[in-house]
């Protein structure tokens, strides 16, 4: 479904910097279907490797093959038409504060250019999917952040794409919400056999939503293979001290549960 | 005695509101675009435009740093060959209009700024082609900032339509100066000040209450 050749990124210079190699040739196989988790710590250039799937950031060399194309060589004008066929879902959410729960899941198909009766009939049954049923005509701003996030990702199952890009989707939420926001991606996932890719710095949600995973660290896979197999025998250094932050985690998640809440200050108000 | 003064100050508050209301819908119609490519044309930007941004930039300050009344009689010239007079309300309306575009465009480049960039990553995600970008998700999240600024906009103009006023543009301006001041009727000076106060609390009441209902930011 998508193969990442080489893939290399350099950021360019900018004023007082100098230019930053964020991807060393990055090798990559995702079959359909499959759920994919890319783990690395902060800086490991995971955002930057799932934005080259979608060309939101251009590859500074190699090839980005999706469904048989290698999308990097696509002129810019054919570039929207490509990206529909790949959902997102960001870590702040990103919805339009302007338009309500229903008009954002909309978005997609409105500007794909979409009619009224089209766009409710691929709306109308996400809002349930999701759960989201009596929320259809609220702002962002009346919704916790468990329920944003489950406008994210109707809004980016909208367009009926074949593949979900999800970029730190739970690291903005409380454990609890967290779990529901997996639940709900995994459920997606068997019931539309939609392709994922999970970027995380959280083993947690790779243990919970994945097939494989691959270990990112310094613009490098250093480690990839199925979830279980990593898990039970980490090879590489990182993704040993992964694991261990996990340990350290759950362990100060059983005293101190509360303060985890911080994470998310609406989520006590309607999450349930 | 008021009843002699009413109509002259009502001719005189409808020909300020026209001033203003026709100059701010054209300077509006003429500095959104310039505000949505002075916010978006720059190196790496939606509408990537570098030159557009080299030399308009400069053009749109240089127009805002005249003072008006220096503004008004410079372009004097201009006013004539686009409404064949200089004097009059419907002249007064060219230099205003003028003097707000850059105005406004700094406003519009303002709010369209502050909306997050995150929107438009996730709209180009989407699939959203450029224009798409400005006009389902910049210009309606800058909304209320927009708003804002375009009533701000409104009371400005009317401060300066009563400077016009002074060169025989008609209006409130024109009212005070020609009765209050050279006629000595401080009777006339103190409608048309009060007039005028009037007038910019209900536009500004009216703006925030716009800006107030298109803002869904904090329900
Ligand atoms: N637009 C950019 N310009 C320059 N450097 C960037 C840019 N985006 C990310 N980087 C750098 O690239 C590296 C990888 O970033 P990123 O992919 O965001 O990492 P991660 O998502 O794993 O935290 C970081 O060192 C970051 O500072
Ligand atoms: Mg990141």
């Amino acid at each position: 479904m998508i193969r990442l050749s080489n893939v290399q990124k350099t950021y360019p210079a900018r004023r007082g910097s100098e230019p930053h190699k964020a991807l060393h040739g990055i090798n990559l196989d995702i079959a359909a279907g499959e759920i994919v988790g890319v783990i690395g710590r902060s800086g490991a250039g995971k955002s930057t490797l799932i934005r080259c799937i979608n060309l939101l950031e251009n590859p500074t060399s190699g090839a980005v093959v999706v469904d048989g194309t290698d999308v990097t060589t696509l002129p810019k004008r054919d570039l929207p038409l490509f990206r529909r066929q790949l959902g997102m879902v960001f870590q702040h959410f990103n919805l339009l504060s302007s338009r309500t729960v229903y008009d954002n899941i909309a978005l997609p198909l409105e500007l794909a250019g979409a009619s009224k009766a089209e766009i409710a009939a691929a709306v109308d049954p996400l809002l349930p999917l999701v759960g989201l049923d009596d929320k259809r005509d609220r702002y962002p701003a009346e919704l916790s952040g468990g329920q944003k996030q489950r406008v994210g990702i109707a809004r980016a199952l909208s367009s009926n794409p074949k593949v979900l890009l999800c970029d730190e989707v739970t690291s903005a939420l409380d454990p609890e919400t967290t779990r529901q926001i997996l639940t709900l991606l995994k459920d997606i996932n068997k019931r539309l056999g939609l392709t994922m890719v999970v970027i995380t710095h959280e083993m947690a949600v790779v243990k919970a939503l994945c097939d494989r995973v691959a270990v990112m660290d310094g613009g490098v896979i250093v480690e990839e293979g199925e979830v279980a197999g990593i898990f039970a025998a980490p090879k590489h250094a990182t993704t040993k001290s992964l694991l261990a932050d996990e340990f350290i985690e759950f362990r100060a998640g059983t005293d101190a549960n509360t303060a985890d809440h911080n994470t998310d200050d609406n989520s006590s108000r309607q999450e349930g | 005695m008021f009843s002699t003064l009413a109509p002259i100050v009502l001719q005189a508050t409808w020909e300020t509101l026209y001033m203003v209301g026709v100059s701010l819908f054209l300077a509006t119609a003429l500095g959104l675009p310039l505000g949505v490519l002075l916010a978006t044309s720059g190196r790496g930007e939606l509408l990537e435009a570098p030159l557009f941004q080299k030399i308009i930039g400069p053009i749109v300050n240089a127009t805002r740093s005249v003072p008006f009344i220096i503004l008004a009689v410079a372009i004097i010239p201009f006013t004539r060959f686009v409404v064949g007079t200089s004097i009059g309300t419907s002249a007064a309306i060219v230099p205003l209009t003028v003097a707000a575009i850059p105005f406004i465009a700094r406003i519009i480049e303002g709010a369209i700024r502050e909306v997050d960039s995150g929107l438009t990553e996730a709209a180009q995600a989407m699939g959203a082609r450029p224009l798409q970008v400005v006009t389902k998700v910049l210009l309606p999240e800058a909304l209320p900032g927009i708003i804002h600024g375009l009533t701000l906009t409104a009371v400005t103009l009317i401060g300066y339509s009563a400077m016009v006023g002074a060169v025989g543009a008609g209006g409130l301006g024109d009212l005070g100066i020609r009765y209050g001041y050279q006629r000595f009727r401080p009777d006339v000076m103190a409608v048309v000040v009060v007039t005028l106060i009037v007038v910019v609390q209900a536009v500004q009441m009216f703006g925030d209450r716009l800006a107030r209902k298109a803002d869904k930011r904090n329900i």
